[in-house]
């Protein structure tokens, strides 16, 4: 039996920053409905089931409980990744890889909308102890973060308010992203600080949203229209405290990356990925992946983005869907939006954001501030 | 809660895993008071949308109805209303209007509170099968209009097969929420379907 | 579920902290205590473990957000693939589902499976955390606590099938002496049925002594693919079948009587594990016992019992640890204690040494060679299930 497993169905509502009109389990419905009928299956096709969802993002304990209707999963194995989007990727595919289930789900949503209280929940994730006592935005985490990149590499501030003008009018070419927009570097540097040296800009706005995606072992997969193969998924986690972790450096998208290529027999990564849907929550993140995902050297990296390489018609496109700065940020729920859209570009359905001879892509997550965790996913036509 | 502690001591030397096991128990003093801790009191809210379906359910339950909604598909009548048949995976077809009386499928005689304090007078949450629907089918509410606070007091006006009937608020205090029906009291005579 | 997975996963290590109500030790050092002894009793270290599970259940109890990521260093995954997997209360024992996918899947092979909880950081009382797990427009302004969900269900198993609260009280008695004999147990205790019916009324026909407490502890195993499974260890014991099965969330819609969702786990479990008569191919159960009816309500659904007839089996003694099928000899949540996701896995772990007969005073009788490990959570609503066995 082949170990091969393939994304055979996308299905997502657009990320809004607002949807009052609807609840999480409609917005589910929807998104599991599409991705079912991109599939070309029924609900009860579906063998296995997992959701994408953290309690303190809903405001309900034990939020799983809440997953299997709008799924069409009642009293059907179903489970919860309490993680990033990617590890119910990977959990699908070790899933379909046992060899007990041909067809799973994988389901994520968020509202965001629905928290009044951000930096609270935020401030939650610190340890109770040691990091929460100081009392500040945890955004802070994320100034730190960049201003040891920047110190590192030597990296102007112009590199990381290039990425946030590239994704905002990368998002102009995708019908679903809400944040298309013209914007120039100056315009970027010139919003609010929130943490020097992080702007407002680079900042990837909150949205609502649900995805669901299909996934199937290769046999199932050939009998599905579109299949898009995973070749290969990693994951990993850095140390969770703010002391000693590699401020500088995305050390877990690192080993998650080196996990997926080697699944993937991937050994040339810059030449062997065409393009790349990459975490963007903060707009140095994505620099920060890039490096870390060996598709540039630390050096070249800021070259790269200056010289427009990244861009939609560049050697290496990143984020040529507007990325999290250009389609909002739906926490866990994120990875699993770069994982349809990078599905979309191989498909060869992305229209105006459509990057030419998309047959392998890369989609990078991470978990969010102040977290060390993340995943990395590569996709392919074959 | 249990009367007599385990002592690790002695069950150690033939129970696996046969090595000592690790942890340093404290008594209720020593927790409050002899050992160092942070206190943070969450301050998380939340505003969540209600979605087509539970939205109108509440309306309804501002002008004293409860709604329910159908799939042709499966026959089925529910309640509390969803925009979509979780069986058949499919819209919901229509909405009906249930009554508001029911019968007690089943119930408890609580006497704590959500975080564990006593209560002299206990709650008695039930789950009520509200006609209209299909077998079984009802949502989580509160029965009330019953005298006495022991158990043996209750149990004898309160049984699972009860017929119920919602009590409301009066119109001008309702806000379109489940607690605009205060209770379900016990009736004598059942209202005709 | 058509096919059989290829590849087999065996449990070569386990390990447990004390359970207790109030630890001074936080639950990254908890979950440490468990691991390290898991990877002792197995042999190895942490450098060879390829990646980790952690399941621990709801983050209110510890007032941290992404608990899991916040635990990830006791549970020792960092700079490792770390997978919180989270059913709720089924997390104890789904987490060995998912250390098994991980390893059935052919991309691990060796693999450290953490269950921790610390539950008295939550204040004032514990249960706090469990309003939150209502629906929140329609049933949390009822300010429901979890007791209702527990005693509603127990009212209408009992009304079902005519079951007296004295036959349920007994499943505190069994359980209390049970784990007398476990180093663990926090609230190990010889009572009668009188002692149990006479303790207070917290939501009748729920008595105090028919819950398990709130605990603090941990729980580990080590899960390795056959190959290695074989080098490391000369009596691994094997994972034969998982199944897991989550019904609706609309849990006013359906018949408490039953839990049809473990029954449905049992035999995804069953069928993989090859078991088609349960009765005679399961030789003892370690099903979940939170509040005493749920051993019997279970029971049932694993199909170890008749529906509505666990109470009369247990009268007569077939569970009894020397009885004819000896469920929850370690003494279960009711007498080692509840760590919520621990607690599931605790009973793991308690397969694990009654299979290899290292359990001691706890031994049950006989050569038992296959067992079943249980847990269920959510609103009433999931089971996971795993049959371990000696081959």
């Amino acid at each position: 039996m082949s170990d091969r497993v393939a994304v055979v169905g996308v299905g997502a509502v657009p990320p809004r920053p607002l949807s009052v009109d609807r609840s999480y389990r409609e917005l589910g419905f929807e998104s599991a409905t599409r991705a079912y009928g991109d599939a070309g299956v029924t609900h009860q096709d579906i063998e296995s089931f997992i959701s994408v969802c953290e309690d303190f993002h809903e405001g309900t304990s034990i939020t799983d409980e809440y997953t299997p209707d709008q799924l069409g999963a009642v009293l059907r194995p179903v489970h919860t990744i309490a993680g990033d989007g990617l590890q119910g990727v990977a959990a699908a595919v070790m899933l379909i890889r046992t060899g007990i289930a041909d067809l799973v789900a994988v389901e994520a949503h968020c509202k965001t909308s629905n928290i009044l209280t951000h930096e609270q929940v935020l401030a939650m994730a610190l340890d109770p102890t040691y990091e929460r006592a100081l009392r500040v935005t945890p955004h802070f985490v994320a100034g730190m973060e960049m201003r040891r990149y920047l110190h590192e590499t030597g990296s102007p501030e112009d590199a990381v308010a290039m990425v946030v003008v590239k994704n905002r009018r990368h998002a102009l070419g995708n019908p679903v992203a809400a944040y298309g927009g013209i914007l120039s570097p100056d315009d970027v540097l010139a919003s609010a600080t929130v943490c020097e040296p992080l702007r407002e800009l680079e900042i990837s706005p909150n949205s609502d949203g649900a995805v669901v995606l299909v996934l199937a072992s290769e046999e199932a997969a050939r009998r599905t229209p579109k299949p898009v193969w995973i070749r290969g998924v990693g994951w990993a986690s850095g140390s969770p405290w703010l002391a000693g972790r590699s401020w500088g450096q995305a050390s877990y998208a690192g080993v998650a990356a080196e996990m997926a290529y080697r699944m993937a027999g991937i050994t040339q990564p810059d030449r062997e990925i065409r393009f790349a849907e990459i975490d963007d929550t903060y707009a140095y993140k994505e620099l920060q992946h890039l490096e870390a995902a060996q598709l540039a050297p630390r050096a070249d990296v800021t070259r790269m983005v200056m010289e427009g390489d990244t861009r939609r018609d560049g050697r290496l496109p990143v984020n040529p869907s507007g990325g999290s700065l250009g389609m909002g940020y739906c926490f866990d729920a994120t990875a699993l939006y770069r994982t349809a859209e990078a599905v979309r570009q191989i498909r060869g359905e992305a229209g105006r954001a459509q990057v030419a001879q998309a047959t392998t892509g890369l989609v990078v997550s991470w978990r969010g501030i102040p977290t060390q965790s993340g995943g990395a996913l590569v996709l392919s036509a074959d | 809660m249990a009367r007599t502690r385990a002592k690790p001591a002695i069950a150690r030397a033939q129970a696996p895993p046969y090595v000592p096991l690790r942890g340093h128990p404290l008594n209720e003093e020593e927790f409050r008071g002899q050992v160092g801790s942070t206190a943070w009191a969450p301050r998380l809210e939340y505003a969540w949308d209600a979605g087509v379906a539970i939205s109108r359910f509440l309306d309804g339950l501002r002008q004293g109805k409860i709604y329910g909604v159908r799939c042709r598909r499966c026959g089925r009548t529910v309640t509390p209303p969803r925009a979509f048949c979780e069986l058949d995976f499919k819209p919901m077809d229509e909405w009906v209007e249930l009554l508001d009386t029911g019968t007690i499928n089943t119930f408890s005689i609580c006497y704590v509170t959500w975080d564990m304090k006593p209560l002299r007078v206990p709650q008695i949450p039930a789950v009520i099968e509200i006609d209209g629907t299909s077998p079984r089918v009802g949502f989580l509410h509160l029965v009330g209009g019953v005298r006495g606070r022991t158990v043996t007091e209750i149990r004898r006006q309160v049984r699972a097969g009860l017929p119920v009937r919602a009590v409301w608020k009066p119109p001008a205090k309702r806000e379109g929420a489940i607690t605009d029906i205060l209770y379900f009291e016990p009736v004598r005579k059942r209202t005709k379907k | 579920m058509k096919r059989k997975p290829t590849r087999r996963v065996a449990v070569i290590g386990a390990g447990l902290s004390l359970f207790m109500r109030r630890a001074l030790d936080t639950g990254k050092e908890l979950a440490y205590y468990a691991a390290s002894q898991a990877l002792q009793t197995a042999g190895i270290r942490l450098k060879d473990i390829q990646a980790v599970v952690m399941a621990t259940a709801p983050d209110a109890f510890d007032g941290v957000h992404m608990k899991g990521e916040w635990l990830l260093d006791g549970a020792g995954g960092v700079g490792k693939p770390y997978l919180r997997a989270y059913v709720g209360g089924g997390s104890g024992v789904f987490s060995i589902i998912s250390g098994w996918m991980m390893v059935a899947s052919g991309v691990f092979d060796l693999v450290l499976v953490v269950a921790e909880e610390k539950m008295s950081s939550c204040q004032p009382h514990p249960q706090g955390a469990f309003l939150t797990i209502f629906d929140h427009i329609i049933e949390r302004p009822l300010g429901p606590n979890l007791l209702w969900i527990f005693s509603l269900e127990q009212q209408r198993y009992m009304a079902a099938y005519g079951i007296r609260n004295e036959d349920i009280a007994l499943v505190s008695v069994k359980n209390k002496h049970n784990a007398l004999a476990h180093p663990a147990a926090q609230v190990a205790a010889q009572l009668t049925v009188k002692d149990i019916l006479d303790s207070d009324v917290v939501a009748w026909p729920v008595h105090r002594l028919m819950v398990s407490p709130i605990s603090d502890g941990a729980a580990a195993v080590v899960l390795a693919s056959e190959q290695v499974a074989r080098r490391l260890s000369d009596r691994p014991i094997w994972i034969q079948g998982v199944g897991w099965c989550l019904d609706t969330s609309y849990w006013g819609n359906r018949d408490l009587a039953y839990p049809r969702y473990v029954e449905k786990a049992a035999w995804m479990a069953y069928e993989m594990a090859g078991v088609t008569e349960p009765r005679k191919q399961i030789h003892v159960a370690e099903p979940y016992d939170p509040f005493a009816y749920k051993e019997l309500h279970h029971l049932e659904g694993l199909q170890l019992a008749d529906r509505g007839q666990a109470p009369e089996d247990l009268a007569r003694g077939r569970f009894d640890r020397t009885g004819e099928l000896p469920s929850c000899p370690s003494g279960g949540l009711m007498g080692v204690g509840n760590p919520i996701a621990a607690a599931g896995l605790m009973k793991v772990c308690e397969l694990f040494w009654q299979l290899r007969r290292e359990a001691g005073a706890r031994q049950v009788p006989g050569n038992p060679e296959r067992g079943v490990a249980q847990a269920w959570g959510d609103l009433m609503q999931i089971g996971t299930v795993a049959v371990l066995g000696v081959r």
